[in-house]
């Protein structure tokens, strides 16, 4: 009773960060609808920055206005950030900003590498909190005390902040529908720069204020990632007493995982996720989304229609020039050319179910890693020969999408891609736990072709074939019936359901197909590497395929497969270079604010300007 | 070589300032490094000082086949993927004769498959994993650095010495983890079969919850804790069990937690009194020993890291194994690499011919605080030799020497 006791204290002083930084991701997302990955990149700052404040200011009070004052610097990052990142990209499609939100935190990695250094750096203990009390015999670290005490401080005026001030009812209005606000005066792009602010503040203030339990270093923007999102939406989008009581929740029951289930700590947070998602579709406090927008962000999509004679005969020169390379390239080109086509299916197979299904995935690499694995685990246990173990690996991940699709298909919007991103995680806690039949992180090894395969070009022209085969099938697919009842679902639901067209149904059969073809590149993949490790089933290499279309383009067809080569072109030429993070991160936030509508979308509107294909024909 | 010899040469040539050895560039000996130098900045920076260190002084005393030694360096964003399609780069398009590096273990494995597929030689200079020499061993892989099993045997053999009984252990949620608590387990028990392990803690990588973690070490009571995390997790085991009183009346064994790397960044809250595995650079007083820190300590401004002299001693071991191959031929090279006899600064090192694992050994200490940072006392090194299976173990272990 009283180690129970003990440990319920230990959940709620975890709880205190995690609510920080989880309640300024949800109040961003409430408002400005932007899905803000670079809210792990504030947190990291405010520890560091906090860090570097205690060092020049001394004793308790000085500590604590460390902690304030690294929250205040932060959340002028964030101004920073909003209006020169954001703020030109607003009108963009929806989810786009994320992409720049990616540019950011890769900048913001190399700057803080920079500036601190490479080495961790261990948080100075709170003044006047270092020790211990003993309440029923157990020790309680005075500090744990502190957090626990604060929080509800933080909750109250953030709730006071919200419920009783004329810009709590602003920022309310502008969740609910934020186009109304602006058409009732409100200057919304204050609005936003404000609730930046007061999110990239409270980022800060949870980075600075963890520092006494441990400290910073330059891995911990992407750790506590997932964690917020899982937060925010167990609590529900927007939802400040959802995300204090989802934090409080999360870290409680780790805390009794610890204890009781050791192996859990991977996965217990994607499992309390699932389950309240799949009672609660909105979490423990959220409401059902209302349609934020009115109609689409800028521009209206164009009907799509099969390419012109231009574009077929520009495409059929590029395939033979492809075709071709061998003659010419070197051994390292097609290798290079083989990883960019991999890619490029890969992410074309997220652009069908997101670009013309409107289902946005977060975990779309259990498909990817799920092909590579069951081709993998097939040929290391039963000695399956490559050519029926890469066959089935389609089959396989497309049985995996058959299977998740179903459970997830209930949910729209966020909500969706959140279930999705919690059964990607559970998938790949499964293959990092089960260590005697997938070989945990070390892997498997030793998958390679089979011997007429087995040399850089043959596996070259197979990675051609079944490569570009399958980004010609999803295009194909694209212009059928099928893809047409796709497209319709995702425009209007309901009068696509008034034609007679189930649109739960047609969405659900997307997601097995973009699933399965995802299985097809995870398996040219791991024989053209000759490994697989569960790195290919991260959040990371879902959010890769992610960001490369939308820098390519959302609306355009081909937008996945421009923006997947350039992606990889580029990142095969910066990473040779010290400072390619940085570098990398500017060339995505460029090309974010003067190409909002993707690299393609963008080539398309050039084209059409200087009259090199026509207009409404030039469909790319 | 004598060190001192190759030292010497080093300074002359310093202070006639010759700088220019790439001069010739199209006649050097090639070397291909892959590593997460980005991803894990912290480890990859003093490994490569390390090796450019050792270059230096390879070059400046006449270099290798009369050809000055380079070093290609690329980083892989700790992606095994981008490992392998880099490793193929650098023996295809940038002419290296040989691959290593890699920290992470499953990189490492990544392109240790790659490198016996296109028979490319591969010294796996850092990743501890044993399933790279032994499970997984294929015949162009050699590792250099001590593997987790035999730190956690030199550990497990202090730990036999004390009278605790119950033991608690607390790893990192991932291969090297339970590889280490694995070893420590048989290594221990094979020592003293009356050892109760009774609790095993797994916080995951990077993300340990260490409140938690320290209560339910704590609730087991346990007479000894044996520890396996490392970096930042360390750090907030360290403190929230010092805090909470954990470590007090408990031996305590700590895998790695003596090295620089994750000692340094503790300061003054390093622990006291645990047996770790590291590297006491700053009490070394052995001739080549301290010749490499001494002129580690004149390059650099700082004190060398474990990953600095792993560094140093991988562009050793390859400018031993390339002179004695008296080429850059594969076969060649994989042949010399077998019982490859090497003088590094912690002794003569040999490529075991079973396993081509090297018998580098590791420094078992104890932590002390000193001038307000931690410190290994009571220091011995021990050689690797001594720590490894039998040679029919070693057989059974690895398929590939069957």
């Amino acid at each position: 009773m009283e180690l129970f006791f003990a440990q319920l204290l230990t959940g709620l002083a975890n709880a205190a960060t995690l609510f920080l930084v989880a309640s300024g991701l949800s109040l961003i997302f409430g408002v400005t609808r932007i899905v803000n990955f670079a809210h792990g990149s504030f947190y990291m700052l405010g520890a560091f920055i906090g860090y570097s404040l205690m060092q020049v200011l001394p004793g308790m009070f000085g500590f604590w206005l460390s902690v304030l004052l690294a929250g205040l610097v932060v959340g002028v990052i964030g101004v920073v950030v909003e209006i020169l990142v954001l703020r030109p990209v607003y009108k963009a499609p929806e989810l786009f900003q994320l992409v720049a939100t990616f540019g950011v935190i890769l900048v913001i990695q190399d700057l803080a590498l920079l500036i601190w250094g490479a080495d961790d750096v261990l948080g100075p203990r709170a003044p006047g909190l270092k020790g211990i009390v003993r309440i029923m015999g157990e020790p309680v670290p005075k500090y744990d005390l502190a957090l626990i005490a604060i929080t509800p401080f933080f909750l109250f005026g953030l709730w006071y902040l919200i419920s009783k001030t004329r810009i709590g009812i602003l920022v309310r209005a502008a969740t609910q529908d934020r186009e109304m606000v602006g058409a009732l005066g409100v200057n919304q792009a204050w609005l936003f720069t404000g609730v930046f602010f007061l999110g990239a503040t409270l980022a800060g203030l949870g980075g600075a204020i963890q520092l006494p339990k441990g400290g910073a270093d330059l891995l911990m923007d992407f750790n506590i990632l997932a964690a917020i999102f899982v937060v925010v939406v167990i609590g529900g989008m927007g939802s400040l007493p959802g995300a204090y009581v989802a934090a409080a929740l999360i870290s409680v029951l780790n805390v009794f995982g610890v204890t009781f289930l050791p192996q859990s700590t991977l996965v217990l947070m994607f499992v309390v996720m699932a389950v309240v998602l799949m009672i609660k579709p909105y979490g423990l406090f959220g409401r059902e989304e209302v349609a934020g927008e009115h109609g689409q962000v800028g521009e209206p999509e164009r009907p799509i229609k099969p390419a012109g004679v231009k574009v077929r005969l520009l495409v059929a020169a590029g395939l033979l020039l492809l075709a071709l390379l061998p003659l010419f390239g070197s051994d390292f080109s097609q290798v290079l050319t083989s990883d960019v086509i991999i890619f490029c299916l890969f992410a074309a197979s997220l652009h069908f179910i997101l670009g013309l299904g409107g289902l946005v995935s977060f975990g779309h690499a259990a498909f990817f890693g799920g092909g590579a694995y069951v081709a993998a685990l097939l040929v290391s246990h039963v000695d399956a020969p490559m050519e029926i173990a890469f066959l089935l690996a389609p089959i396989g991940a497309g049985f995996a999408a058959f299977i998740i699709g179903w459970l997830c298909m209930r949910l729209t919007g966020v909500y969706f891609a959140m279930l999705t991103l919690a059964f990607a995680q559970l998938i790949w806690s499964l293959v990092y736990q089960w260590g005697e039949f997938t070989g945990g992180d070390d892997g498997l090894v030793d998958i390679w072709p089979s011997t007429w395969l087995n040399g850089t070009t043959p596996y070259y022209y197979f990675t051609l074939v079944f490569g570009i085969g399958g980004i010609l099938l999803l295009r194909h697919a694209a212009h059928s019936p099928f893809g047409y009842a796709l497209r319709a679902s995702r425009d209007s639901s309901r009068q696509a359901e008034a034609t007679g067209i189930n649109t739960k149904r047609i969405q659900w059969a997307a997601f097995t197909f973009a699933g399965s073809l995802a299985g097809l590149s995870g398996a040219l993949f791991v024989f053209s590497k000759g490994s697989v490790f569960p790195t290919e089933l991260e959040i990371a290499r879902s959010f890769d395929a992610l960001i490369v279309i939308f820098l390519g383009g959302v609306k355009t067809l081909s937008g996945a497969v421009v923006g997947g080569a350039s992606l990889e072109y580029a990142k095969d030429f910066l990473t040779r270079f010290e400072y390619w993070r940085l570098t990398l991160g500017l060339i995505i936030i460029f090309v974010v604010i003067v190409a909002p509508e993707g690299i393609s979308g963008t080539l398309r509107k050039v084209a059409e300007r200087f009259g090199i294909i026509r207009q409404r024909e030039g469909e790319s | 070589m004598k060190i001192q010899k190759l030292m010497a040469t080093a300074l002359t040539v310093a202070a006639i300032g010759v700088t220019s050895i790439s001069a010739n560039a199209a006649d050097t000996i090639k070397i291909g490094e892959i590593n997460h130098y980005k991803r894990m900045a912290a480890f990859a920076n003093p490994y490569k000082n390390g090796i450019e260190l050792a270059l230096e002084q390879i070059n400046a005393a006449g270099g290798v086949l009369g050809k000055p030694l380079e070093f290609v360096y690329r980083d892989d964003q700790g992606k095994p993927g981008e490992a392998v399609k880099i490793a193929g780069e650098l023996m295809t398009r940038e002419s290296t004769v040989m691959l290593t590096g890699t920290i992470l273990s499953h990189v490492g494995l990544a392109i240790s498959s790659y490198a016996a597929e296109k028979k490319y030689l591969y010294l796996a200079s850092e990743p501890l994993a044993d399933s790279l020499v032994w499970a997984k061993g294929n015949d162009y892989t050699f590792r250099l650095r001590a593997s987790t099993y035999m730190q956690a045997a030199m550990l497990a053999e202090e730990a036999a010495k004390t009278d605790a009984k119950t033991y608690a252990t607390i790893a990192p949620n991932y291969a090297y983890g339970k590889d280490a608590v694995a070893a420590f387990k048989t290594a221990l028990l094979a020592l003293k079969p009356d050892v109760e392990f009774v609790t095993e803690q797994w916080p995951a990588l990077f993300k340990i919850d260490a409140g938690a973690e320290a209560q339910a070490i704590e609730r087991a009571k346990p007479d000894a804790i044996y520890n396996v995390t490392f970096g930042g997790d360390l750090a907030k085991l360290v403190r929230e069990g010092t805090t909470r009183g954990l470590f007090e009346g408990r031996h305590v064994y700590g895998l790695l937690t003596g090295e620089p790397e994750y000692l340094d960044p503790l300061k003054d809250e390093a622990p006291e009194g645990w047996v770790v595995t590291g590297y006491p650079w700053y009490d070394l007083s052995d001739e080549s020993n301290k010749a490499f820190v001494d002129a580690y300590k004149a390059k650099y401004d700082e004190g060398p890291k474990i990953g600095s002299l792993v560094g140093y001693m991988t562009a050793q071991s390859i400018a031993a194994g390339i002179t004695k191959a008296g080429s850059t031929d594969t076969d060649a090279m994989v042949a010399a690499f077998k019982g490859l006899e090497v003088d590094t600064p912690v002794g003569q090192i040999m490529f075991r011919k079973q396993d081509h694992q090297s018998t580098m050994g590791a420094f078992v200490g104890t932590t002390a605080l000193k001038d307000g940072k931690g410190v290994m006392v009571d220091w011995v090194y021990k050689n690797g030799a001594d720590y490894l299976p039998s040679d029919e173990e070693v057989m059974k272990l690895r398929p590939a020497s069957q």
